[in-house]
């Protein structure tokens, strides 16, 4: 039995399918990419992962249970976490209650959550700016904060959406590690990225959708030799 | 049978100008994204415009060309000074802009009240209660006037909406305000003209209503409930919808009266609000798609 | 978030002894009021402030409260004091159902929707004659002749529901009512059910100010559709006490309460018979008129109010504090 599948995910927007058929099996510990060029139909499937909507048609199975069509806080609370790629910082609150709030997930009282919090702050790396309000963080700092946030809830499951665009080389680096780190404490990764070095360094499988479906899953270099791959998604740069 | 006909035939009277309300507010919902609850006190101020003419000898018809412009511009200086500056403001309510015509709407009523007092006052001219007989059904003339002038005033607003530049940014604008500022839409101006537009249509309802309506400063309120009712029931945004919104509630207000007793008019807008809410969120909108 | 400020706690020990200095029957009762509208203000506040769910009809919380202590009295002769008891209960009730209904449609609907909940109770009060009086309202012999029990009364709830705000912010409820403020899908993807929490906390809110309800007809002894549905009076009212204090502070409303019952106060009295003892030395006709022109602008002064507030001071007294020391003292903001 696999650890996460997606079987067959269909989405109508109005007439539109943003995704008509994307199938794919991870197993447990794997960093495993997702790739496809914009507007592919990536954060849409993460979308209906993460239950912010259901699915036209198709299965989620985590762990053997079917979850689609679930509420997100439900899904949450079951072992998946997630990140947007549009970042969402609760503005007004500063990251230590950011992540607080996350914490309360799996823990009552406010003791237990901020002391989840700050173990979790110190492990992502962000306990200097844990006082500042969410707001006023730069980019990187925001890209960090969602991953933090999400790690909060303990998933079993981590499903990143392009948390890399936007950081420079050096803050790239650390991403990497992080993910990495992340990996290491036995969460299992599922991660969006247009930066093919990011993915291709990280990712043990890498899968391709285009218009929608899936088109092409295998090892980074296998996925990167696909002469489809590489005219579709890696442009003349791979080529 | 001829009660029945003759409430459906008020009903439908005063639905054409419930539509002319409701056109008005939906306008300002689509574009600025925010419900007016200043709507029915924009149009208490023109039926005061309106009486105040009157007094003069002006008939409440030709007041109108007073009255729109008017009012267009009040519209156009609370859109750009009252509202506008808002967005830029940081702040925990979401709802500020709309708390801000709740203020607008009070202190509207209040320099009316006053200027004019609390007590009723009367448009009255030669035809404020004639009636003409159609069929064995009797129709109110002033109301009857009312509705083709507000069916006119609202093919008007469409050809505007479809055909004209402005009205085509106005659209644009409705639909993704970021989108029409990349198409280089100045979205701020939009949303001044269509506060203007909104006001002069709903002045445009206040000056036909004058002369079958008493007026005092307090009904801004209970007009400005029945245009949401109207809004939520046309699905929010959508001036097709506001059309039909306006006439079911006019509809409605009439049988209620006739049907269940005066007392029940105002509540019977109240309970279709409701029933929208449970069972057809999203109001007409969702059956026309418009 | 911080503990508890020493001010307050003067503050409640100055209100405290307060009575037993002073027992001038008026200045308690503005004082009755002002707590009164501490507890309706705070919440509000927890519902808007916290959770950013605004409400335009929180006058259907508060007239529900007052008239199930008037309905106890009018149907079976119980006592009105079953209102306390029953009344936040009666008011919850009717919040629950509400807000399963609005609160899955995001939007300006929740805030159109608490408008016509508040529009409707009036009309059906008005309109159920037999079971609630109708325009007559219910009148009630009020239990005591001094002020003195109603004051301590209204005091020990408006503190009770302070400490009760405090400790339910400072708790999980807390940070998901504020999560869900700031960005429901981040909320909702970290675990909180959205829609379940809205509720928790239009519950709160609902319970306190139906309390309040109750209470004011227990003091006032006297309600009907249009005092205590009103729209102006207490919907209004609430959003400003709120906003003027400091939305989204703890203390916030208390500081509101204070200024918008001492401005109602203000105008309604004349500057608190300032123009009457004028008119009377002078025996001008001019002050008897300055008068009666503020005792009818004091809603004029409210929607101005409302607009300059929002314009200017959108978070309040308390919220905006660094702001208001910087250009009126001069002083740097605390950091």
């Amino acid at each position: 039995m696999a650890y996460f599948k997606v079987e067959k995910l269909v989405k109508y927007f109005g007439g539109l399918a943003a995704v008509n058929g994307v199938s794919f099996e991870v197993q447990k510990g794997e960093i495993f990419g997702i790739i496809g060029p914009n507007g592919c139909g990536k954060t849409t499937t993460f979308n209906m992962i993460s239950g912010v909507f259901p699915p036209t048609s198709g299965k989620v199975i985590y762990q053997g249970k079917e979850i689609q069509g679930m509420k997100s806080h439900k899904i949450c609370h079951l072992g998946v976490g997630r990140t947007f790629q549009v970042v969402k910082p609760l503005g007004r609150m500063s990251v230590l209650d950011n992540v607080t709030a996350a914490a309360f997930s799996r823990v009552n009282t406010i003791r237990e959550a901020r002391e989840v919090a700050e173990k979790t702050i110190d492990f992502c790396g962000l306990a200097p700016v844990a006082d500042v309000l969410a707001k006023a963080l730069p980019i990187a700092g925001r890209k960090r904060l969602e991953i933090t946030r999400a790690m909060a809830t303990r998933p079993d499951l981590l499903l990143l959406d392009e948390t890399a665009a936007g950081l420079n080389p050096t803050e790239l680096l650390e991403a990497i590690e992080l993910i990495r780190k992340i990996r290491g404490n036995g969460t299992t990764v599922i991660i969006i990225e247009h930066i093919m070095h990011l993915i291709m360094t990280l990712s043990d499988r890498i899968h391709a959708i285009n218009f929608g479906q899936s088109v092409a899953e295998g090892t980074p270099k296998e996925v990167a030799a696909n002469p489809q791959v590489i005219e579709a998604y890696l442009g003349k740069d791979y080529a | 049978m001829g009660i029945l006909l003759q409430t459906i035939v008020a009903g439908l009277l005063k639905g054409g100008l419930y539509a002319l309300i409701g056109i008005g507010m939906t306008l300002i919902m689509g574009v600025m994204g925010i419900i007016n609850l200043a709507h029915g006190q924009m149009m208490m101020v023109a039926m005061y415009i309106a009486y105040v003419l009157n007094t003069m000898g002006v008939d409440p018809y030709f007041s109108l060309l007073v009255a729109m412009p008017t009012l267009f511009l009040l519209g156009v200086l609370i859109q750009k000074y009252l509202l506008n500056p808002l967005i830029k403001v940081d702040t925990i309510l979401p709802e500020n802009q709309v708390l801000m015509t709740v203020g607008i709407g009070m202190v509207l009523t209040e320099v009316i009240r006053f200027i004019f007092k609390s007590d009723y006052k009367y448009v009255t001219t030669s035809y404020s209660s004639a009636t003409f007989f159609l069929g064995g059904i009797s129709f109110n003339v002033p109301l009857t006037i009312a509705f083709f002038i507000a069916l006119a005033f609202t093919a008007a607003m469409f050809w505007f909406l479809i055909k004209t530049d402005l009205g085509r940014s106005i659209r644009a604008t409705a639909q993704d305000k970021d989108a029409a500022t990349l198409m280089g839409i100045n979205t701020g101006r939009i949303t001044v003209v269509t506060m203007g537009l909104g006001a002069a249509l709903v002045a445009a309802a206040g000056c036909l209503l004058a002369p079958v309506y008493y007026i005092f400063p307090d009904l801004g309120g209970p007009f400005t409930a029945k245009a949401f009712v109207i809004t939520i029931l046309g699905g929010l945004g959508s001036t097709v919808g506001a059309i039909l919104g306006g006439i079911t509630l006019g509809m409605a207000e009439s049988l209620g009266a006739t049907y269940l007793g005066m007392e029940y008019e105002d509540i019977v807008g109240l309970a279709i609000f409701v029933a929208v809410l449970l069972f057809l969120p999203g109001g007409f909108k969702r059956l026309t798609k418009v | 978030m911080k503990k508890t400020p020493v001010a307050a706690i003067v503050a409640v020990a100055a209100l405290a002894l307060l009575p037993l200095v002073l027992a001038d029957n008026y200045f308690l009762h503005l004082l009755i009021l002002f707590l009164i509208w501490v507890i309706i203000g705070s919440s509000w506040n927890i519902m808007a402030g916290y959770t950013g769910q605004v409400s335009f009809g929180h006058a259907a919380f508060f007239g529900t409260g007052a008239y199930t202590a008037g309905l106890f009295v009018m149907h079976g002769g119980f006592s009105a004091w079953w209102g306390m008891a029953f009344g936040g209960v009666a008011a919850m009730l009717l919040g629950l159902p509400f807000g399963a209904i609005c609160f899955p449609l995001r939007g300006a609907y929740f805030a159109l929707a608490s408008l016509a909940l508040n529009l409707i109770l009036m009309h059906l009060a008005t309109i159920a004659e037999r079971f609630t009086g109708g325009m007559q309202g219910i009148m009630i012999m009020p239990t005591f002749v001094s002020k003195v029990p109603y004051y301590y009364i209204t005091l020990g709830m408006a503190v009770a529901t302070l400490v009760v705000v405090q400790s339910i912010i400072r708790s999980k409820w807390g940070y998901y009512f504020v999560s869900i403020r700031e960005d429901q899908d981040a909320a909702e993807s970290l675990g909180i059910d959205t829609n379940r929490y809205k509720n928790v906390s239009l519950a709160v809110s609902a319970f306190f100010t139906g309390t309040a309800g109750a209470l004011y007809m227990n003091y006032m002894g006297f309600i009907d559709p249009h005092v205590v549905f009103s729209l102006h009076d207490y919907s209004v009212m609430a959003i400003l006490v709120a906003i003027v204090g400091g939305v989204g502070t703890i203390y916030g409303p208390a500081v509101g309460a204070f200024i918008m019952v001492g401005l109602q106060e203000l105008f309604r009295s004349g500057f608190f018979g300032l123009f009457k003892y004028l008119g009377d030395r002078t025996g001008s006709e001019t002050f008897t008129q300055a008068m009666e022109v503020v005792q009818h602008a004091h809603v004029l002064v409210f929607g101005i109010l409302v607009v300059v507030v929002i314009l200017f001071l959108p978070n309040g007294i308390v919220g905006d504090w660094g702001k208001i020391r910087k250009s009126v003292f001069r002083s740097k903001p605390a950091a």
